[in-house]
Order: C-alpha cells, then sequence, then structure tokens
C-alpha cells in the first residue's frame, strides 16, 4: 500500500521533471526543421532555474491575489498531472480523482491564471484574461465531451478503468476513438496555447493569450506559471499517448515493468512532440475570430465520437 | 411477351429517332406514329392479359390492375401527340423555342413514355425505381423548354424536390430488400413484387413499417402529395401544355400505381400486428390533406395551368384516400376514378393550351369571352371543368359517387369531409371559369387553329364511362379490384 | 454483437462509415466549393471502400464490381465533372456565406440521433455485422437533405443531392450488401444522367439570374401576381 503510494508520488514527481524536458525537445525539433540549430535540448531547465533565483518584482497595484497564484496554479496543475498514469497504470490515486476531477483542477488553475492577470489593471492582462476564458469556455465542453465517450467505452470515469479496458480489449479500430482523439488533439493545442490558436514563442504581440497574463510575473513567480503551463502540456500529451496508445505502461510495480514504462512513455511523448512541432512549423496562427469555429470543430468531433460509440459499437 | 417488347421498344427506338431526325415538319407525325405503335402494342397486351389472366416473365409482370393503366398512358400519349404535333409547330413558329429545343421536346417525350410503360410493367421494385427517377430526368429539360427564368426556376424546384422524394423512396427500397433477405433466400429475386407479394405475411413488418413511410414521402412527392406538392403547380404551369397533360394525366397515376403496389406487400406484411392499417390510415391522411388544401388553393390562383394544376392535386388526394381506405368498393371507385380524372384532365389541359394561344397569356383575368371568339375551346373547357367537377352525366361523377359511398359504409364521418372539400373545389373552379367562358372578348381576340379531336375522344369517352360502363371494362376494373383487395365487387 | 467481437476487417467497415458520415458534415459546414467537392470526392472513396471491404470481409462476391462503379461514379467522374463546370462558371474562388452555420451542424447532429432512433428496432434483431451502418446510411441521406435545404448556392445543393445518393450507396451496402446488378447499373444510369442535367441546369439559371444563388430564383410563389406573357 505505502509502497504504491510511493510509486504515485515518484510518478507525479517524475511529471514536475519531465516537463521542461518536452518543451525543449519541440523547440529543439522545431528549430531544426526550420534550418535553425537550435537552443540546447536542457535549455527550460536552465531557464527555469535562471528565474528561480532572480529577485521578485510585484507591481504596486497588485493585491495579495497575485503573489498566491503562481503557487496555486503550479500546483493545480500538479495534482492534475499526478491523477494521470504516466509510466505505472494501477496507481491508487485512481480511488480518488477521476477524468472530472482532473477537468476540474485544470479549471481551477485556469481561473486563478485568469485572475491574476486581471489582478494588475494592466490592459494586456484583462484582455489575455478574457481571451483566455473564450477559449476555455468553448474548449472545456468538448474535452468533457471527448472524455465522456472514453467512460462510455469503459463504463467507468476513472482513467486507470479506460486504460485497463482498452488494454484488455486489444487492438480494435473504435470510430469513436478516432473522433475522441481528435477532439482531444484540438482541445489539447487549445489549452496548452499552442499554434494555430495562441503563439507560444510571441512576446508584446496583440494577438498573445497566455503571455499577456504573465506579463508582469518575474522572478520565482514566474518561473512556476512556466513551469505549470509546461507540466500541462505534459499532461495533455501523457493523456493522449497513454489513453490512445496505453500499450507499454507498466501494469505492475515491478522495477522492470517500470523501466519498460518509462522508456515507451519517452518514446511516446517523442513522437507526439514530433508530429507537435511539425504541425507548428507548417500552420498559421488563426485570427481570434476563428477561433471558435475550430473549437466547435472539437466539440463537434467529440459529439460525434459519442454518436458512433453508441451507434455502431455498442450492439444489441 | 412480344406484345410487351413491342410497347416498350416502340418508344424506346422512336426517342431515339428523334433525337436524331433533322426534318422538324416530320418529327411530330413520326411521334404520332410511335405513338400509335405503342397503343398498338397495349391494345394486344391488354387483349392477352384478358385471355390468359397474367403475363409474366423476363422481370416484367403485366396483370389487370396494370394492364388497364398500360392502355390509359399509350391512350393518352396518342392524343396528346395528335395535339402537340400542331402545337408545338405552332411554338416553334413563333420563335419562342428553337428547332434544337423541338427536338429534344419530341425525343423526350417518347423517353418520358417509356420510362411510364417500363414502371407500371416491371415486376421489379428497384426497376420501379429507376424508371419513375427517369422519368423526372425525361421531364425536366421539357418544363424549362422556355428558358424564362420562371421556367428555370420551375425546372430547378422540380428536380431538386423530385431528386430528394425519390431519393427517400429509393431508401425505402432498400429497407424493403433488406426486409426480404430475411424471407427469400435468393437475392435476385428480392426485389421482385410478385415473389415478395407471395411471402408478404412473413416479411418483418418493424422494418416494413419504416420502409413504407419513406416510400410513401417518396414516391408521394411524384403523387404530388401535399406537402411534397410544392413542384407540381410550378412544373405544370411552366412547362408546354402537353407535358402538363401528360405529367397530369399520366405520372402521378404512375407514381400512384407504385404507391399501391407497395401498400399491398405492407399490408400483407402488418396483417398480423398491433396495426394493420397503417398503411391505409397514412394514405387517408396524406389523401385528405391533399385533397382539402388543393382544393382550397384554387380559389386564389391567377394563373390558368396552375389552376388545374391543383385540381390535379385534389384528385389525386381523394384517389389516394379511396387506396387507403381499402375495400372493393373504394378501391374499384378509385381504379375508375384514376381513368376518369386522367382522360379529362388531359383533355382539360390540351384545350387550356388552345385557350392559351387564343389569349396570348396564361393570365386568368385576360382570357375572356372564349365561348365568343371560338366556340369550341370555350364549350370544350366549359364540358371539360363540368366533368372535372364531377357532375352528372360525366364518368367523374359515377368515381366520386362510388367513393362517397364507399365512405359512408365505412367511415361515415370523412363522408362529410369529402363532400364539404368536393364543394370548395366547385367554386373555385366555377368563380373563375365563367368569366374566361362567358365574358366579354377582349378588342381583336382572333380563333387559333385548333384541333379538337382529342379533347372530343376524351370527354366522350368519360360521358360513355359516366352513363354506362361497358362490361369489359367493369370486369377488368373488377380484376384489378380482386387482385389489390383480395375480394371482388361484381 | 458488440464491436469488440468482430474481426479487424469487420471493425475497419465501421470505422470507414464513421469517417463517411463526418465528411458529411464537413461537406455541410464547408464554404468554399471546390473544397466541398473534394470533400464529397472523398466520401465517394469512402463508401466505396466500405463496399470494399464488405465485399473482402464477407461472401459478397458482386459487391467487388459494385465497389468499382461506385469509385468511379462517385469519387471520380462525378467531382471531375463538378470541377469542370465550376471552372467554367468561373466560380473556383467562390466562397458562400453560410447562414447560422452552428445551428445547422447541430441540427444535423440531431438528424444523426434521430436516424438512429429510427433504425434502432429495425437493428435490433440479430443481423449481419453492417447493420450498425443503417443508421449512418440514413443520417448521411438525411444530412444531404438538409443540405439542399440550408444552402443557397446551386452547386452546393447538388452536392448534397449527390452526398445524399451516396448515403443511398452505402445503405444498399450496409443493410443488404448490395442491390441486384440491374438496379444498381440502373440507379447508377440515373445519378450520371442527373449530373449531365444539372449541367445544363447550371448554365440556364446563370443566363436567366445572372448567379447561381438558387435563393434568387423566386418569381413562383402563391402570392405574387402573374402578369408575363408566357407562350402556354
Amino acid at each position: 500500500m505505502i509502497y504504491s503510494w510511493l510509486i504515485a508520488l515518484f510518478q507525479a514527481l517524475l511529471y514536475v521533471a519531465l516537463a521542461p524536458l518536452l518543451i525543449g525537445w519541440v523547440r529543439k525539433v522545431r528549430a531544426r526543421l526550420q534550418n535553425r540549430r537550435g537552443a540546447p535540448l536542457l535549455q527550460p531547465y536552465a531557464d527555469l532555474r535562471k528565474l528561480l533565483i532572480k529577485e521578485i518584482r510585484v507591481p504596486h497595484t497588485a493585491s495579495p491575489l497575485f503573489r498566491l497564484a503562481p503557487y496555486i496554479v503550479f500546483v493545480a496543475t500538479w495534482l492534475a498531472a499526478a491523477t494521470v498514469p504516466l509510466v505505472a497504470l494501477d496507481l491508487p490515486i485512481a480511488q480518488i480523482a477521476d477524468i472530472i476531477v482532473l477537468v476540474g483542477l485544470l479549471g481551477l488553475a485556469r481561473f486563478f491564471l485568469a485572475l491574476a492577470g486581471m489582478d494588475v489593471g494592466t490592459a494586456f492582462g484583462g484582455m489575455g484574461a478574457s481571451r483566455e476564458m473564450l477559449i476555455s469556455a468553448l474548449a472545456e465542453p468538448a474535452m468533457l465531451m471527448a472524455v465522456f465517450t472514453l467512460a462510455m467505452t469503459a463504463h467507468s470515469t476513472s482513467l486507470v478503468s479506460v486504460m485497463s479496458h482498452h488494454l484488455a480489449d486489444g487492438f480494435l479500430l473504435r470510430p469513436s476513438y478516432l473522433f475522441a482523439f481528435g477532439a482531444l488533439v484540438l482541445v489539447a493545442l487549445a489549452e496548452c496555447s499552442r499554434i494555430p490558436v495562441d503563439n507560444p514563442t510571441t512576446h508584446l504581440e496583440l494577438t498573445m493569450v497566455h503571455e499577456a497574463m504573465l506579463l508582469e510575473y518575474s522572478g520565482r513567480h514566474l518561473a512556476l506559471m512556466e513551469w505549470a503551463s509546461q507540466i500541462k502540456l505534459l499532461l495533455y500529451g501523457v493523456l493522449i499517448a497513454n489513453v490512445f496508445f496505453p500499450w507499454g505502461i507498466g501494469q505492475d510495480f515491478g522495477l522492470l515493468a517500470l523501466g519498460i514504462g518509462l522508456v515507451v512513455v519517452l518514446l511516446k511523448l517523442a513522437v507526439l512532440g514530433l508530429a507537435l512541432a511539425t504541425a507548428e512549423t507548417t500552420l498559421a496562427k488563426m485570427r481570434l475570430f476563428r477561433v471558435p469555429a475550430f473549437l466547435n470543430l472539437a466539440l463537434l468531433l467529440a459529439l460525434l465520437g459519442l454518436l458512433s460509440h453508441v451507434i455502431l459499437e455498442v450492439g444489441a | 411477351m412480344t406484345a410487351l417488347l413491342l410497347t416498350l421498344l416502340a418508344p424506346l427506338l422512336g426517342g431515339l429517332t428523334l433525337a436524331l431526325l433533322r426534318p422538324l415538319a416530320l418529327a411530330g407525325w413520326f411521334n404520332l406514329a410511335v405513338s400509335l405503335i405503342t397503343l398498338g402494342g397495349a391494345a394486344w397486351l391488354a387483349w392477352l392479359v384478358a385471355v390468359s389472366g397474367m403475363i409474366a416473365g423476363m422481370g416484367f409482370r403485366v396483370d389487370a390492375f396494370n394492364v388497364y393503366l398500360v392502355v390509359l398512358t399509350a391512350f393518352v400519349g396518342v392524343t396528346t401527340s395528335i395535339f402537340s404535333r400542331p402545337y408545338m409547330r405552332h411554338v416553334c413558329s413563333t420563335g419562342k423555342i428553337s428547332a434544337g429545343s423541338l427536338r429534344v421536346y419530341h425525343s423526350m417525350y417518347q423517353a418520358f413514355m417509356l420510362t411510364m410503360l417500363v414502371a407500371l410493367t416491371t415486376d421489379n421494385l428497384g426497376v420501379l425505381w429507376v424508371a419513375i427517377e427517369g422519368a423526372t430526368l425525361a421531364t425536366v429539360l421539357l418544363v424549362s423548354l422556355y428558358r424564362t427564368p420562371e421556367a428555370v426556376e420551375a425546372a430547378w424546384k422540380y428536380f431538386i424536390l423530385c431528386g430528394v422524394g425519390i431519393a427517400l423512396a429509393l431508401f425505402g427500397t432498400v429497407l424493403t430488400y433488406f426486409a426480404a433477405q430475411h424471407v427469400i433466400a435468393d437475392p435476385a429475386a428480392g426485389l421482385t413484387w410478385s415473389a415478395l407479394y407471395e411471402r408478404a405475411h412473413e416479411l418483418n413488418p418493424t422494418v416494413m413499417r419504416i420502409a413504407f413511410v419513406f416510400l410513401l414521402v417518396g414516391y408521394g412527392t411524384k403523387v404530388g402529395l401535399v406537402p411534397m406538392h410544392q413542384w407540381l403547380p410550378d412544373a405544370h404551369s411552366e412547362g408546354p401544355t402537353p407535358m402538363s397533360a401528360v405529367l397530369s394525366g399520366l405520372l402521378l397515376n404512375v407514381a400512384l400505381y407504385a404507391v399501391v403496389r407497395l401498400k399491398m406487400l405492407v399490408d400483407g406484411s402488418l396483417a398480423e400486428t398491433a396495426t394493420p392499417h397503417l398503411a391505409g390510415s397514412l394514405l387517408m391522411g396524406f389523401g385528405l390533406v391533399s385533397f382539402t388544401v388543393a382544393g382550397l388553393f384554387l380559389h386564389r390562383q391567377r394563373d390558368i395551368k396552375r389552376m388545374f394544376s391543383y385540381s390535379s392535386i385534389e384528385h389525386m388526394g381523394l384517389m389516394t384516400f379511396a387506396f387507403g381506405l381499402g375495400g372493393s368498393l373504394a378501391t374499384f371507385g378509385a381504379l375508375l376514378h384514376m381513368l376518369v380524372h386522367s382522360l379529362t384532365k388531359s383533355a382539360i389541359f390540351v384545350t387550356v393550351g388552345h385557350a392559351t394561344h387564343l389569349a396570348g397569356t396564361q393570365a386568368i383575368e385576360r382570357i375572356r369571352g372564349l365561348i365568343r371568339t371560338q366556340p369550341a375551346i370555350g364549350w370544350s373547357l366549359l364540358f371539360g371543368v363540368v366533368a372535372i367537377a364531377g357532375f352528372p352525366p360525366f364518368g367523374v361523377f359515377t368515381s366520386e359517387f362510388l367513393l362517397l359511398t364507399a365512405t359512408m359504409q365505412s367511415q361515415p364521418w370523412f363522408t362529410v369531409a369529402l363532400v364539404s372539400g368536393l364543394a370548395v373545389a366547385f367554386a373555385g373552379l366555377f368563380r373563375h371559369l365563367h368569366p374566361m367562358v362567358y365574358g366579354a372578348a377582349p378588342e381583336g381576340q382572333q380563333p387559333v387553329q385548333a384541333n379538337m379531336l382529342p379533347v372530343l375522344l376524351h370527354l366522350g369517352l368519360v360521358l360513355w364511362l359516366g352513363l354506362s360502363i361497358p362490361d369489359f371494362l367493369a370486369t377488368w376494373l373488377d380484376r384489378a379490384t380482386g387482385l389489390i383487395t383480395g375480394t371482388r365487387l361484381l | 454483437m458488440s464491436l469488440t467481437q468482430l474481426p479487424v476487417l469487420q471493425q475497419f467497415v465501421l470505422l470507414l462509415a464513421a469517417l463517411a458520415l463526418f465528411l458529411s458534415f464537413v461537406l455541410l459546414a464547408q464554404a468554399r466549393l471546390v473544397a466541398a467537392i473534394h470533400a464529397f470526392a472523398w466520401q465517394g472513396v469512402l463508401v466505396s471502400a466500405v463496399t470494399l471491404v464488405v465485399a473482402l470481409a464477407g461472401t459478397a462476391h458482386h459487391l467487388y464490381f459494385s465497389a468499382a462503379l461506385t469509385l468511379a461514379l462517385k469519387g471520380l467522374l462525378i467531382p471531375w465533372m463538378l470541377h469542370r463546370l465550376v471552372r467554367r462558371l468561373s466560380l473556383s474562388r467562390h466562397t458562400e456565406t453560410l447562414r447560422w452555420p452552428a445551428l445547422v451542424i447541430m441540427a444535423a447532429v440531431l438528424l444523426v440521433i434521430f436516424s438512429y432512433w429510427l433504425v434502432e428496432p429495425m437493428v435490433a434483431q440479430d443481423l449481419a455485422f453492417t447493420r450498425n451502418i443503417v443508421a449512418v446510411s440514413l443520417a448521411v441521406v438525411l444530412i444531404g437533405l438538409l443540405m439542399m435545404v440550408f444552402r443557397q448556392q446551386a452547386v452546393a445543393q447538388v452536392l448534397g443531392f449527390m452526398s445524399m445518393e451516396n448515403g443511398l450507396f452505402l445503405a444498399a451496402v450496409s443493410a443488404t450488401a448490395g442491390m441486384p446488378l440491374v438496379v444498381e447499373l440502373g440507379v447508377a444510369f440515373d445519378v450520371l444522367v442527373a449530373m449531365v442535367l444539372f449541367g445544363v441546369f447550371f448554365f440556364q439559371i446563370r443566363e436567366s439570374i445572372d448567379s447561381l444563388d438558387v435563393d434568387r430564383l423566386n418569381r413562383l410563389t402563391e402570392a405574387v401576381e402573374i402578369t408575363g406573357e408566357r407562350p402556354g
């Protein structure tokens, strides 16, 4: 019992540790695709370290909420990540947290992020917050719908059951999974502020969303915020990789299984990162007014997933 | 079989020849000749059926029910081509259509006859669908023949609405085939009507119920049932008048024929279930709504051909209602009504064609004083309308009387709706008719060259049927009634 | 019979059918004509692929022919004709303003649910593995119908019509393992003739209203006063 909780803790720490690596990988691949050498793979770690030791400057108009928000955002995102099986499947945490808790924790993090953006009272912060809320209001139903499709297949809202059900079924061509996969990818792009919804590399541009909310942050606070958003990207990556392609994940807590699980999940994430970088090089950021159409597509895909599950897969 | 082949090959080869035939003066005569050959084939076929009861083979099946429609179709084809020859030459000489369009017209006329005859004689529900869709395709170019914006709009509407309707009918056909596959082992025979009819009681009622709804909506669009009737008045009013005559006189009948054939299957399938009369009730509902709505719409028409097309919807509604009512008396009445309505309505459209040439317009308020300028047209129109409104001694009266009697027997309350509907329609027709026939003729209205032979022929037949139905016809219709309902009337 | 018990080939059929349904939605929401034609072509290819895989997975060998016919007609010939027409009508860059796009999509989703509800009692009987697709094919038919109602552009309406036909082909394959050959050929012939006639009509419509916006074909209504001189 204690051992399994230790594994869960280890896994949660792994999220924190691996998150900068994923973003470093994506940036590296992207640079290579654009014929640049790019920063080293471990650059994000260095950036975080630099921010962590720097002095914190807080605007004089800021309320205590401004100081508190980075911690809440980081912890909520981290907790959310901890509910998603990374290297081992049968975690005790599954009994206390299912998919809905995951969505709720992410919502909590986003709520405080937006509050912090508005807190200082600058124009950019408020604009970023309102855009973030617009995007999330559209993305969340799609996310929930897609997740329900998975839950209906497994007859459970626990991620662990969804994955083990998928593993037990073996390889199946499920139309509903295909649609849910599409929907989740679109939602992930929007939620993690990637192209085509937001451009993570811009800074001080009128079109920015995520960056606009972080403009006033510095030092440790900024480091936590950045780290949280990296964890979120990793979380979505793992969610997509492990739900739709769960093969290789450790089914017991033996060292070998965990080792294989870690290697396999790293491989899956590398592939996903490659795909993300390729997509970001080829696509252009869309105008904000087009974003609702983009997320409606995600919602439609999720709905079709739900319907095709009922119509095509259940059987009499 | 030879007779059947003659009946079908004549319009096929005729249509192809007409598509290539250059001299236009000849085309009209040739069209008439082809129609006459078809009629000869049909008459031969009828005689064979009268002797042997039924002809079947090679995917065709001619029995008492469809053979009389075959003869009717061929007959109206002949009389309309008599009318259309000088009529279309007149249109062509006024420069409204080009010589090429006229060639298209003649060729499509025969193609349309072919599809009608195939739809009637085939034993295969899939081929039935193909033929009825083919009829749309053959006539849609004719509706837009004049190329006016209105004509193009009417044709587009016709094309799209009938296309949608007929697609739904195909879905129904697929479902029927689906039901058949569990009953009939040979997949090739799964759409054969006669095979299905023999084992109709084994067809899955759930599937057949859904299938019939699709089939009714699909073919019902072609019948012109409200609310799928939108295309009908437009197509009738904008196309050339001979087209209106055959559309009203033939196409609607054939679509209704398809519905009745399918109802026979569904009735067999649903006989043992909780709702054995589902198909009949649906037909009655659609029929009654069409009958009432079309009767009311008659009043507000300003275009003479639109008005008579609404009258067609009304009569199709009445027939649909009667077939839905079931029972031998109602079915006999409906079959008779099909016959007399076709004859009367095509006669009316022929007369209307002459009247519009005379007045130079289709607007009712500008067609005046027909009886003064050209008594033949005026009297024909008057008698035609008297006949279609159901006055004795014309045949329409007989059939409507039979229908009312049948309704009185089984569903007395519907009689009220029917009688009031007939009265409304009568009032609608006559309030427009009176000034057209008796009003003061506009200055300088000149008589036109008109061939009243088809009208005389049709109205004469309708009058004869009203005075006494000949024995052979009565037996014929009675045998058809027996086929449809299982019990004979006489 | 649930999905887990089916062989992979049969699962593949369901997947293809689901994708065909998705393409119906794409067609419905696609405002650019050329892209819509491409979506339609892909739908045709998918329907043909469904037919092919059903033939491979089952015993209905005459379906190979039907798959080839569908591919030739729906995947290649008709899209090619439409492409040519669009080019000749210089509509290649045409983008339609869609009315109530989100509402239309929701209506389409409701149609999918309606189709399922309608065929559900039929599907409940133990039949071939393709029975699940009957609802999908009906949905494709009904979404095609919806498209014909909500699009005002003539070419888009034709696309709706043709995608209805795709749904019917899918229905024929899924519910009954293909119609008899004579019927299938007849239907294909009708569709082809219809396409040629549609082409003729595009030019007639443009000649008469100088656009292909069918909403502007509104002369014939019950209320309008008919005064025009028509030949009768």
